[in-house]
């Protein structure tokens, strides 16, 4: 079970609370990850990445254990800490705009 | 007992005005989509309950929105637009190729007779359509293959297809207008199209009187008069009385003729409303006074209605999507600013009221006139 950490619309566009739980198929990657995200709420395609398993918007960051994912291939595993539930991992919006 | 509802779409949020036919009293519901840009929100003439909306962010793209009860409650549909085939490319404002890549849905037009047909216009310019209340969208490809489409340039507001009229008399011919591309028209249901632009003249562009080029900022028709439409250009108000083959200049005598939305009164297909804007450089009303400006010749000649809007230090600017007519009579005219007001006249433009004052800045206001 990983956890996942939404920022604020996203969690007002998918209906949940700040943190949702995602099981995921396979070795826990970037990009396992986000397409169990997409599958349990199909309401957040395309707002976290292209569609189909597109590019990561540019104001998104991906950030776990202190660590920022955003720029790693989307194949990288997860840190173990994320994977065995202990760390979330966080979608985060950049600080922006007014 | 008739009502109206006026749909409103800000830099932050959506907002619903609800009043009855007596227009004075208004109900204000939203925010809607609180802290979103909602560019857009369009309810059906085949059922007022159906309302689609366009949600968008810089951070999270772009979502669409369905409502089937008025407005009450919303729940996401489709939202991805893919170009038809490989896109190419389009002209960028340095003159180079640049390839075609969604941003967001700036207008949506929802069909004249089928609730779960709707039109979409979009950023890089395209017509998309969905024939299943929005959950899948197709490019009506047709308009951006046209030749012309690879010397197509954005605007400074982007390249948006923002105008999208049904004819009411030919279900085959419909017209859309881009920044800065110019109008398009279609008299085969979306197969082929036509660039219509034949007279508007244009000092931006290498050539003024060009095929394609023309910065139109909206197109207006009156239902009764299908081939008559109304334009406000970049600079210049136009008409033509052919289905947009040939155009005239209506300007007359406005203190200025930029300026962004146009619209028809609902009654009288030969009374028209702009509002003049400075200029390109300055996108507020001249002399600081907000002046909706009042054709009953259909241009030429032109009044300045300003009884109830401030005559002093306004710098709003009224953005193209932001002006509707309801069709009770006497006729409803409103408009939203930047500034966050949203005016109303329920006397046809001759006396205006603020409905609210304080909204985030306003990109949109469509009105129902409900039964």
């Amino acid at each position: 079970m990983i956890r996942v950490v939404l920022p604020f619309h996203l969690r007002n566009l998918a209906r949940v609370g700040e943190e949702v739980e995602i099981e995921v198929t396979g070795p826990p990657t970037l990009h396992t990850v986000l397409d169990a995200l997409e599958s349990q709420y199909p309401v957040l395609r395309g707002t976290i990445r292209g569609h189909n398993g597109g590019r990561r918007r540019p104001f998104l960051r991906f950030f776990a254990c202190e660590q920022d994912l955003s720029h790693e291939p989307t194949d990288t595993p997860l840190p173990e800490p994320v994977v065995r539930g202990v760390e979330p991992f966080l979608i985060v919006g950049a600080t922006a705009g007014g | 007992m008739s009502g109206v509802r006026l749909l409103v779409g800000t830099r932050k949020g959506g907002f619903i005005l609800s009043s009855d036919g007596k227009r004075k009293k208004w109900k204000v519901s939203g925010p809607h989509f609180g802290g979103w840009e909602i560019y857009h929100l369009k309810g059906s003439p085949a059922d007022p309950d159906r309302i689609y909306g366009s949600q968008t962010s810089g951070w999270f793209g772009q979502v669409m929105q369905r409502s089937n009860d008025g407005g009450e409650t919303w729940e996401a549909v489709g939202n991805e637009f893919a170009y038809d085939g490989v896109p190419g490319t389009h002209q960028w404002y340095d003159g180079t190729p640049h390839p075609w890549e969604f941003k967001r849905v700036w207008h949506l037009e929802p069909s004249l007779h089928d609730p779960d047909t709707v039109y979409a216009g979009i950023e890089d310019a395209a017509l998309f359509r969905s024939a299943d209340g929005g959950k899948s969208w197709q490019e009506v490809s047709g308009l951006r293959k046209h030749g012309s489409g690879p010397h197509w340039s954005p605007g400074a507001g982007g390249m948006c297809l923002h105008t999208i009229i049904q004819d009411p008399a030919n279900p085959k011919r419909m017209f859309v207008a881009i920044s800065a591309a110019g109008a398009f028209r279609t008299d085969d249901g979306g197969a082929t199209w036509k660039p219509i632009n034949r007279g508007l003249r244009s000092q931006f562009i290498p050539d003024p009187e060009a095929e394609v080029g023309h910065c139109v900022h909206r197109i207006a028709q009156h239902r009764a008069r299908p081939n008559t439409l109304f334009m406000q250009k970049h600079w210049d108000v136009m008409r033509s009385d052919d289905g947009g083959d040939n155009w005239r200049e209506v300007s007359g005598n406005l203190p200025t003729d930029f300026g962004f939305p146009i619209d028809v009164h609902a009654h009288e297909p030969e009374t028209i409303y702009v509002v003049p804007i400075k200029s390109d450089s300055e996108h507020f009303p001249p002399e600081g006074k907000l002046r909706v400006y009042r054709s009953r010749s259909g241009g030429d000649e032109w009044e300045p209605l300003t009884k109830g809007l401030p005559q002093s230090d306004c710098y709003v600017n009224i953005l193209r999507d932001a002006m509707t007519v309801d069709t009770l009579d006497p006729c409803g005219i409103y408009f939203g600013t930047t500034g966050g007001q949203v005016y109303g006249s329920a006397d046809g433009g001759d006396s205006w009221t603020a409905i609210v004052h304080d909204l985030p800045a306003v990109l949109s206001v469509e009105v129902q006139t409900l039964a």
